[in-house]
């Protein structure tokens, strides 16, 4: 188990470098030069333009920077925003509360949308109720989330006349009221589009467990069937849908620009957008860098949450 | 396909039948057949169909059926609701938005078609490599794709993009890259499989290359996952498409572009919502319907894949 975990981390530790390693080598060969952008139409003499370049170290070569910003980084200084001139850390610390209420409000609602969906479906499966099941999960892969925003925007506007509070991002902790107005509607529309692909999983990993001789078994001995489905075929129906659960809590984190958008909330999404229009590379790199991290941690719970789950999975 | 799972061993196979043996797992002229019989069992699977070979009408001919110039403004006509003369409405400059969804169609399916061609190409190739050879190739291949799997998709495309600049060929290569590592993981692990049957080690035994064996004898049978992902992949690259446009990266103002119009709606979604709402089903729809047809496929071409997605 241990032999497991060590080599788990190392796995972790050796993916990380390698995407920061990736993004830093991309933002550096984007068109534009980032002093041009970041000093906007100012520079015009190229002695300026040199010393601009000097002082954001953008006159060295890129991998040599690589290394002593990774050497910063395991001091926990990201450096400082091009654009803001802020610490990156700082910003990230800002943003990032608001990104992970979104992820977890959405998948709290997804959760409560699609297990028990995909239990009926399963349970029932071939009835009308797993016909409309499944298709409202095909429909809510593809309908883009940014439309359900749009008219989530639109249509309580237009039939009550009510917007939500847009006076700038408010935190749960000064006012819990205003906070639920304006995350209730993004988290729905994110938590719409994946509680389809979670409740396809569920179904499906259920219909599998379904199929066991233990159900049989568990249904021969007279249990009631409410009890063999809740009790003997969902825990172990879980256990795959644990790993998506991993894997899309990483998307949301990230994948959420446009509903930050349409709904003005100053989450990572909005920063990563912005610090890639504006070459604002420390940033974009500190941002990624906090995505390809925590992806990867959840990655590494989830794996190791298999044993936790399913006892006979043994980490040989 | 029943002949693959028949225990052969090399001891007791003679060389010369060894061709025939590989002309036996060649899967495809059993493949298309198969493909002609989804209409019958999967009705969904035809609409789907249907409606795909609509998108593609309208991509080819969509000039010539569209009603009005879709990218000519007229000041006179802003914002009109749907009527008769323009049944989707018109938008805040004045454009027929039944015009301007039928003139979406051609680089949502431009995308879709030529970003899938090129992430499932490169994705099925690593998938192969890394399933056959195993060992360091395997490690390497399999960490460089957990790091780009580590990086939000979209983020990730939005940073392509905008390495490559702005515009659709730029859209279609972000799109390839975002989409290559799921088709590598799956191609690797359907690859692994195969590479585990007793068939493939009697080729070996005999003196088979490893290209000939991955050419022969390993991509043959492969053919269904990767066919399967790629057609689910075509819907989830539309969506990609449409959100890269809506972010200002794809088809530039005035070009139509359903995710570019969806943005546009915007400013003006809360006084005339078929602005928005027109774009958004087409790209809903046409999504919905790739969907539909690669679980058709999936069903009939490879029923182990149920979920997968």
């Amino acid at each position: 188990m241990l032999d497991y975990i060590v080599k788990r981390f190392a796995f972790t530790i050796i993916s990380v470098i390698l995407t920061t390693f990736i993004v830093f080598g991309l933002v550096r060969i984007i068109p534009g030069d980032a002093a041009q952008v970041v000093q906007g139409q100012l520079l015009t003499s190229p002695a300026q333009l040199k010393a601009a370049r000097h002082d954001l170290r953008l006159d060295r070569p890129w991998y040599t920077e690589y290394f002593r910003w990774l050497g910063h980084v395991v001091t926990g200084d990201l450096g400082t925003s091009f654009y803001s001139k802020r610490p990156v850390m700082d910003t990230i610390k800002q943003a990032l509360p608001v990104s992970i209420e979104l992820a977890l409000l959405s998948m709290a609602i997804a959760t409560l949308i699609a297990v028990p969906c995909g239990i009926v479906s399963a349970a029932r499966q071939e009835s009308l109720l797993d016909y409309a099941v499944r298709l409202f999960s095909v429909a809510g892969l593809s309908v883009p989330s940014f439309f359900i925003a749009e008219l989530f925007i639109a249509l309580p506007a237009i039939w009550f006349k009510w917007a939500p509070p847009g006076r700038g991002y408010v935190p749960f902790v000064h006012d819990p009221w205003v906070n639920f107005q304006q995350f209730f509607l993004p988290s729905i529309a994110i938590g719409l589009a994946f509680s389809a692909s979670l409740m396809r999983f569920i179904r499906s990993s259920m219909l599998d467990v379904l199929r066991q001789d233990y159900i049989r078994t568990a249904r021969a001995k007279g249990l009631r069937e409410l009890s063999v489905v809740m009790r003997h075929a969902l825990r172990n129906a879980l256990i795959p849908v644990v790993t998506l659960f991993g894997i899309q809590l990483g998307l949301i984190l990230g994948g959420t620009v446009i509903i930050e958008l349409i709904f003005r909330l100053p989450g990572l999404g909005q920063y990563t957008f912005n610090a890639i229009t504006q070459r604002d590379y420390p940033m974009l790199q500190g941002i990624v860098l906090i995505f390809a991290v925590g992806f990867l941690l959840i990655n590494l719970v989830v794996d190791l949450s298999y044993g936790y789950l399913d006892p006979r999975i043994r980490y040989a | 396909m029943a002949r693959d799972r028949t225990p052969l061993s090399a001891a007791t196979l003679p060389a010369a039948s060894v061709p025939e043996l590989a002309r036996h797992e060649r899967g495809g002229q059993d493949l298309l057949r198969r493909l002609g019989r989804i209409a019958r069992g999967k009705p969904l699977g035809a609409v789907s169909a249907l409606i795909i070979l609509l998108l593609v009408v309208a991509a080819i001919v969509g000039p010539l059926i569209s009603p009005y110039d879709p990218v000519k403004p007229n000041g006179l006509i802003t914002r009109q609701a749907p009527s008769a003369a323009h049944p989707f409405g018109t938008d805040q400059i004045g454009r027929d938005i039944l015009s301007r969804v039928i003139a979406g169609a051609r680089p949502s399916l431009e995308v879709g078609l030529l970003s899938v061609a090129f992430g499932t190409l490169v994705g099925a190739a690593f998938g192969i490599v890394s399933g056959y050879f195993g060992g360091v190739t395997d490690f390497v291949i399999q960490r460089v794709m957990d790091a780009i799997l580590s990086i939000p998709p979209l983020i990730l495309a939005i940073a392509v993009a905008a390495v490559l600049g702005i515009g659709l060929r730029n859209v279609i290569i972000a799109i390839a890259i975002v989409i290559t590592p799921a088709s590598a993981r799956i191609v690797r692990s359907a690859a692994l499989t195969v590479r585990a049957n007793t068939y493939i080690e009697a080729v070996q035994t005999v003196g088979a290359s490893d290209l000939r064996i991955i050419w022969h004898h390993i991509l043959p049978n492969v053919m269904a996952p990767i066919i399967v992902i790629a057609s689910i992949q075509i819907g989830v690259a539309i969506l990609a498409e449409a959100a890269l446009s809506f972010l200002g990266l794809g088809t530039q103002a005035p070009n139509p572009s359903w995710g570019a119009d969806l943005a546009a709606a915007r400013t003006v979604v809360t006084i005339a919502v078929w602005v928005s709402v027109f774009p958004g089903l087409a790209i809903s729809i046409v999504v919905l319907a790739f969907n539909m047809l690669g679980d058709a496929l999936r069903d009939v071409l490879d029923p182990r894949l149920r979920g997968a997605s």
